[in-house]
């Protein structure tokens, strides 16, 4: 409701300052009335317009008349003038003829918006990279070279093919693919994208899988450069993809050509063995990278925000999602190549860094609903109104639903009975609250579409009508009904009977669930003082909320204090000093140092936890808290480090440098040894920052003194997304990188003072001994052992890797499954500081949505006990996932237990309900004498 | 003097990174205008339906 959707829509031009824009845009036309058109899909039906048309999904046919996509949002079509014969040319107009709901508009003309805004936020997104004309990969000229774009329909189970793998063009069955990466990334030559774009390493592994789960029997090969599967669980999937026998080759690949008769694609790569070898595939898939696409640039032009030579926007590592222009933010893949989770991370972050400016007008341009009081409707004989939906001819041109409405009007305690040509459209609804009230239903029933879309909409309207709004029930008579039985019409109404039938059966036992929600304590608790835990700490204060910020050690920082510069080159100790200045000055900011929480209890808005410091401890009470309990260095007598003064960590180098120690000063020859701890069976996953900061290093000793010799041995090489330059810079520099493998790694020999490293060089196919003044270790981030005790505390999960479990991978990355409580940092995953800050930001917006409310409305759907059946077995409290049962005595009968429900935390998952062996809890709306009645109803049929 | 601050935001872009942002916009107490240049949000996430079958955007 407080979300206004501008489609078709672009920027022109911003006016005015932070706080206070003026921004103008544009918005094309549809050509269709977004308020009558129902998306029937009739106009896309009979448009004889078609064209193929390049998007994101590869090419396709598509109508003048289309939806973007099946579940678009909003789900309205709309026309495209630049195929549609009635705007070309002045022909056709069959749309406009068809349409029932009268919502084709031909004469629709641009119009400009004039907005007022605080602040602005920037998410253009990217394009792939277009890989024709480039004749090496030969895309576009030979139909079996295809972009990774386009693989992913063939795979779909829903695709052209229901996800078998078939050769474009002759239709062939696939057995042997190959994937080539960096096809457009890293490749200043062919494609001037000097930068990695970071996500097509696990594209191609995630799509190779899949088409080997598909067909077990294919042959699957990726060509690479470096394997960048450097995020969380990342590692876990390449080295399953090495198990199941997918082929990996270190290799840049050139000149594809058909096969001799023509069956395929041919191509010379270099073997492991360092052998050249010439190989046929079937079909060809490019990695394509991502790029700016245009759109992004005349943005930042009409904005006025700068952009780097990448075309990405520039932002400062401290401030990841700030552009050049204040109050202006970007996200996403605007301000350079990431993946989703990372996207949804900053699209929090600059939510958070968008409002900082604006705290004091929060709520000042949001509404909110009023509904007016409720019926109660305990007493009542059940009175049930069956609204059945026509959905254009989705449903009425298959199911007979003047049967159907004949056949609901006998069925018991229905008293109402009307059919609608879309139940859903607004005088459909402005029309059944009136026939609500006047007719007195209390129970509604409607059979239209799929309650995942629909259902919040009539619930709506029977709050507004003045009824409860769990007195409804929806049946799904088109999904369920027409589309899957379209070919038999008879059989999709009786189908529709029976769905209507069980749907009404239930409904008479529906009962008003009350509402429930929680009182929120405006205060937060922060756990963890280092960059992630400060930067959450301070977003939270600003944001006017107060804050307790726990740290274990004696001073704020924590592994910050450590490093001194970014990969761009900024400071890190100022910014450090910068955030424990400003948080030991700011009046919401309790600082407590040399604690430890030791107690926690209660749920999203009232948690209260326990501190403790020295000898004493404090209690806090707390709406959310924020989990950054941080990372620390492995460390382990590998390589000879505890047998040489010259092997050192790379967090020990740094200092040394810093301090000018003379081996560092004085030395010659350095050797980097990448992955030591990380990537290795005991720790099966990439520390992500390692090889950034080994090339950084690498750099400045190369530019102290360009005469030295300078070694980097690693396994791949990930200086992800726009970092790919300082690899480039320690190249051009002189550094010299020499890949190992796990089965070969590098051996440190040590005698007396004299240190030197051998390792197996793929170029001479020899051991390479090197003599060296210095050997660095770049050593594996592990989480925080501490965790363990605060995920008892908190019961939050912990990865087998032991960093703790955000709610969902992809779309809540910075949430816990735990309503509440949110992370940052490396408490989830090793990440660089930039990413630290960023996702600490997305923590402080994600918090402040709970924060920033009184009270959290929660859904009424919970468990409750039974207290005369509940003989307190405790049976359901090891099935419930959310921890919301809990085993109490009951007041005055001193020896009998039963148990309690926390409605905070439950979620009417109804996993108690199932297990308990004596009707002790039920969920409400969905009660056994509820289910069974619908399912009596199934079995049951009434003549 | 200091003109009036306006409590919305306009976000560009209806991807999953805008959509996030417009999201926690929203429920943090803003307005928020999400314009989109396409016919319908939902940006590239929409294309790769194995990472997302159930293609939700939550709005």
């Amino acid at each position: 409701m407080n979300i206004e959707i501008l489609t078709l829509t672009e920027v022109e031009r911003v006016e005015g300052e932070v706080g206070d824009f003026v921004v103008t845009l544009r918005e094309s036309p549809r050509y269709v009335d977004m308020d009558k058109c129902i998306a029937c899909g009739e106009c896309a039906r009979v448009c004889p317009a078609e064209s193929a048309l390049e998007s994101h999904g590869g090419i396709a046919p598509r109508k003048a008349a289309y939806l973007k996509y099946p579940q678009a949002v909003p789900l309205k079509y709309q026309i495209d003038p630049q195929i549609c014969l009635y705007l070309r040319e002045g022909r056709c107009g069959a749309c406009e003829k068809v349409c029932p709901a009268g919502a084709i508009r031909f004469d629709d003309t641009s119009r400009i918006i004039s907005l007022e805004v605080g602040s602005i936020i920037l998410a253009p997104g990217f394009h792939p990279f277009d890989p024709s004309g480039i004749r090496t990969w030969g895309y576009g000229l030979f139909p079996h070279v295809i972009r990774s774009v386009d693989l992913e329909p063939m795979l779909s189970a829903s695709g052209p093919s229901g996800g078998r793998l078939l050769r474009p063009g002759d239709g062939k069955k696939v057995r042997k693919i190959a994937f080539l990466q960096c096809v457009g990334s890293r490749d200043y030559n062919k494609a001037s994208h000097g930068y990695c774009s970071s996500v097509c390493c696990m594209s191609a592994l995630k799509e190779a899988m899949i088409a080997r789960e598909q067909d077990p029997d294919l042959e699957v090969s990726i060509f690479f450069l470096d394997m960048r599967t450097f995020g969380k669980g990342f590692e876990r999937t390449y080295e399953r993809a090495r198990e199941k026998g997918i082929r990996f080759y270190r290799c840049r690949v050139y000149s594809l050509e058909p096969s001799e008769r023509n069956d395929g694609i041919t191509f010379r790569y270099i073997t492991d063995q360092g052998k050249q070898a010439e190989e046929s595939f079937d079909l060809v898939v490019l990695s394509v990278g991502m790029e700016a696409h245009a759109g992004c640039r005349s943005l930042a032009e009409r904005t006025g925000v700068e952009l780097n030579g990448n075309g990405f926007a520039v932002t400062s590592s401290f401030a990841p999602t700030a552009t050049s222009r204040p109050g202006i933010y970007a996200c996403g893949t605007f301000s350079g190549p990431k993946d989703i989770p990372q996207s949804v991370v900053e699209g929090s972050a600059a939510a958070a860094a968008a409002t900082m400016a604006l705290m004091d007008v929060r709520y000042s341009r949001t509404r909110q609903k009023d509904f007016p009081l409720e019926e109660d409707t305990g007493i009542q004989e059940p009175r049930v109104g069956v609204f059945i939906c026509h959905c254009g001819s989705n449903i009425a041109g298959v199911v007979d639903v003047a049967d159907v409405a004949d056949y609901a009007a006998g069925l018991p305690s229905v008293v109402h009975v009307e059919r609608n040509l879309f139940t859903c459209s607004q005088d459909s609804q402005d029309a059944m609250r009136r026939t609500i009230r006047e007719k007195s239903l209390n129970r509604v029933v409607v059979a239209a579409c799929t309650p995942r879309t629909h259902e919040p909409l009539f619930r709506e309207t029977l709050k507004a009508s003045g009824l409860n709004e769990n007195l409804f029930e929806m049946a799904n008579i088109r999904n369920q009904g027409a589309w899957v039985h379209a070919a038999c019409p008879e059989a999709a109404t009786a189908k529709a009977r029976d769905l209507v039938r069980m749907a009404t059966a239930k409904a008479g036992l529906l009962e008003a669930l009350p509402p429930v929600s929680v009182g929120v304590i405006p205060q937060a608790l922060v756990i963890g003082g280092g960059v992630a835990g400060m930067v959450s700490a301070l977003g939270l204060a600003d944001q006017g909320f107060s804050v307790h910020l726990v740290e274990k050690s004696s001073q704020l920082g924590g592994n910050a204090r450590h490093l001194s510069r970014t990969w761009k080159n900024e400071s890190i100790p100022g910014f450090v000093e910068q955030c424990s200045r400003r948080i030991r000055d700011h009046e919401h900011i309790t600082v407590h140092l040399k604690s430890t929480v030791i107690h926690a209890e209660g749920a999203v808005g009232h948690f209260r936890s326990t501190i403790r410091k020295h000898a004493g401890s404090t209690t806090v009470d707390h709406g959310v808290a924020v989990i950054a309990t941080g990372g620390e260095a492995y460390k382990s007598d590998v390589y000879g480090y505890e047998h040489s003064q010259k092997v050192l960590t790379a967090l020990e180098f740094d200092k040394l440098h810093l301090v000018g120690d003379e081996r560092v000063r004085y030395g010659q020859s350095f050797v980097f040894i990448q992955c030591v701890g990380s990537r290795e069976p005991a720790r099966p996953y990439c520390s992500k920052v390692c090889c950034t900061h080994s090339i950084q290093s690498a750099i400045v000793l190369k530019e102290e003194d360009p005469s030295r010799s300078v070694y980097i041995l690693y396994r791949d090489i990930r200086a992800y997304g726009q970092r790919e330059e300082l690899y480039k810079r320690a190249r051009d520099l002189g550094v010299v990188f020499i890949n190992y493998e796990l089965h070969e790694k590098p051996n440190v020999l040590i005698q007396d003072d004299e240190v030197s490293v051998v390792v197996w060089d793929h170029v001479l196919h020899e051991p390479l001994r090197i003599p060296a003044d210095v050997v660095i270790l770049a050593t594996a981030i592990v989480s925080n052992p501490d965790i363990a005790d605060l995920a008892r505390l908190y019961k939050i999960p912990v990865d087998a890797d032991g960093f703790v479990q955000e709610a969902h991978a992809k779309l809540r990355p910075v949430d816990f499954a735990t309503d509440g409580l949110f992370l940052a940092g490396l408490a989830h995953y090793p990440k660089p500081i930039e990413e630290s800050v960023v996702q600490a930001q997305a923590a402080v917006a994600r918090a402040v949505t709970v924060l920033s409310n009184g009270r959290i409305l929660l859904d009424s759907v919970k468990a409750r006990v039974n207290p005369a059946t509940c003989d307190g077995c405790a049976l359901c409290l090891d099935v419930c996932p959310y921890h919301a049962i809990t085993l109490e005595n009951v007041p005055g009968e001193e020896d009998r237990k039963i148990i309690a429900v926390h409605t905070a935390r439950c979620k009417g998952c109804g996993a108690c309900q199932a297990t308990c062996p004596k009707d002790g809890v039920e969920v409400g709306g969905f009660t056994y004498r509820q289910l069974s009645a619908q399912v009596d109803a199934a079995l049951n049929a009434i003549a | 003097m200091l003109k009036e601050k306006s409590g919305a935001v306009l976000v560009v872009g209806g991807g999953i990174a805008g959509m996030q942002a417009a999201l926690d916009l929203a429920n943090g107490g803003f307005f928020v205008y999400l314009a989109e240049r396409s016919g319908a949000i939902g940006g590239s996430m929409t294309h790769w339906d194995k990472v997302f079958p159930s293609n939700e955007c939550s709005l």
